[in-house]
């Protein structure tokens, strides 16, 4: 099967600093890939790239033909002298019908927030409606970047959940960045660790039980955990100078 | 009525028409430093025009635009920061009034470039003014949508297949012609002004982009007529007059616009 979107030894730099190295991945039709990575990893720079915000130094990025993208972006910092209503804000860049503006609410279960201004909603009621004017593309491939930061446990499990009757619904593919490590590896077919490159991949279970996933979301905890570290020693790397320390047992649930 | 006033206020309408549209995206996008910039530029733009017998109105958009386009490319590099455009604004209006000052081969009223005179618009200036309004207007309603999202965020922008850069250079052209358009009526020190304060007073009043921008172009409407008639019955400047009317404007809409609070 051919795949939605897919990179080959994707590089992308800010200003002449390699933030990603010789990533290649592939999303297929329908299957939910989980990016997960410590701060300053690149995960954001990627989604970027594939929406075609960011050009990446070398590499490709090959779109399926006619690819529909809907991007939730991290958050977005609504300018409070610019007034927005949602039912405003779902139709940009493109008027849709008031029918269509509100299946979209209903899809993302905030079908009560259409005459609301957008700068007076919750963290959650926004990023509801982010998701909701993304499925108003009826996107073969929804991008999330980070979409529950700012939520709290509950909320984002219920944001999850949304996600996953969404895919069952429309049957799109979801990638995201996410920090919720254990919801994530609960929902997700496909886990990509990102860490300047990508370290590993696979099911949830292999990630988790890879040792450089274990490394990086061991150090997260100020190494209060490391009981012992050594020297990055996987031999994937080319250059990598980050250090993975080997930490058994515990991850951290950010 | 004299027909000098007729035109005065066909002028000032003229100029709201582009300048408060235009105002409430450089409010959006906290450009208004921006705006100061490239008005600023226009008294080089007039040192341009006088020294090559260029109309005012063609050196005043070169200069305009090409100050736009340098504060978009250094942006871009990010260079950008309150103090680059300060330096920026300072350093065009310093130039701009050495520049005018060395051709001393002709008598320059600086005045009227700096605070505008607009009970002098001829005909052919109200054409000039009318056309470019109508141009900025035009182009502003085209792009309206791409604009907006590009606003909101330029990542979002561009998944939908716009491109964030080309909106902001839609933007920069619309300046660049409301500043060559507005130098006649207001001058090149309170065109910013023009754009910035409509917006402004707009804002409590509108829940949609639309109308904040229709009540603006009210306010700016209204600044201009009031303006000219408060010039004539007390003798005032006309350009800082209707800067004035537009400044009391916005203090009723800031004590007023808390009341509406709920509501918006």
């Amino acid at each position: 099967m051919s795949a939605l979107i897919e990179t080959e030894n994707l590089h992308l730099a800010y200003g002449g600093n390699t933030v990603l190295r010789d990533v290649s991945l592939r999303v297929q039709r329908g299957e939910i890939v989980t990016i997960v990575g410590p701060n300053g990893s690149g995960k954001s720079s990627l989604l970027r790239a594939l929406i075609g915000a960011i050009h990446p130094i070398s590499g490709r990025i090959i779109r399926a033909e006619g690819l529909r993208i809907g991007y939730v972006p991290q958050s977005l910092s609504i300018n409070s002298t610019l007034p927005l209503t949602v039912a405003r804000f779902l139709n940009l860049p493109k008027r849709v019908s008031a029918q269509a503006a509100l299946a979209a609410l209903e899809g993302a279960g905030v079908p009560e927030l259409a005459q609301r201004q957008l700068g007076a909603l919750s963290g959650g009621q926004f990023q509801r409606v982010l998701l909701a004017r993304a499925l108003l593309q009826s996107p073969d491939i929804l991008i999330l970047d980070e979409a529950t930061q700012g939520l709290d446990q509950p909320g984002a499990a219920r944001f999850y959940q949304q996600i996953e009757s969404v895919r069952q619904s429309i049957g799109c593919a979801v990638l995201m960045v996410s920090h919720d490590l254990h919801v994530v590896m609960a929902a997700s077919d496909r886990v990509l660790c990102l860490n300047g490159h990508l370290c590993c991949e696979g099911t949830p279970q292999v990630v988790a039980d890879a040792p450089e996933y274990r490394a990086l979301f061991g150090t997260g905890t100020q190494g209060a955990l490391a009981l012992y570290r050594h020297h990055h020693d996987h031999d994937h790397h080319d250059g990598c100078d980050h250090e993975h320390s080997d930490v058994p047992v515990e991850k951290e649930s950010a | 009525m004299d027909d000098f006033i007729m035109r005065a206020a066909l002028a000032g309408l003229g100029v709201a028409l582009a300048a408060a549209p235009l105002g409430c995206f450089v409010v959006w996008r906290r450009m208004a430093y921006f705006g100061d910039a490239t008005s600023h530029a226009a008294i080089l733009g007039v040192a341009l025009a006088l020294a090559t017998e260029l109309p005012v109105f063609a050196g005043v958009l070169a200069t305009a635009l090409a100050m736009a386009l340098l504060i978009t490319g250094l942006s871009a590099r990010q260079f950008s920061s309150d103090t680059l455009l300060g330096v920026l604004a300072h350093s065009a209006l310093a130039l701009g009034l050495v520049a005018v000052s060395l051709i001393d081969s002709i008598r320059v009223d600086l005045e009227g470039y700096l605070f505008g005179e607009i009970l002098a618009v001829t005909n052919t200036d109200l054409v000039v003014i009318w056309c470019g309004a109508a141009c900025v207007a035009a182009l502003l309603m085209w792009r309206w949508h791409a604009l907006l999202t590009a606003t909101l965020s330029p990542d979002l922008a561009t998944a939908s297949g716009i491109s964030p850069r080309r909106e902001q250079l839609v933007l920069t052209l619309a300046l660049a012609v409301t500043v060559a358009v507005a130098i006649k009526v207001v001058g090149a020190l309170l065109i910013a002004a023009m754009l910035v304060i409509p917006a402004a007073t707009a804002r409590p009043f509108a829940r949609t982009p639309e109308a904040m921008a229709a009540y603006a172009v009210a306010a700016g409407s209204i600044a201009a007529l009031g303006g000219l008639a408060g010039a004539f019955a007390l003798d005032t400047p006309a350009g800082p007059s209707i800067v004035a009317v537009g400044a009391a404007l916005f203090a009723l809409s800031a004590a007023i616009g808390p009341l509406l609070r709920g509501r918006t």
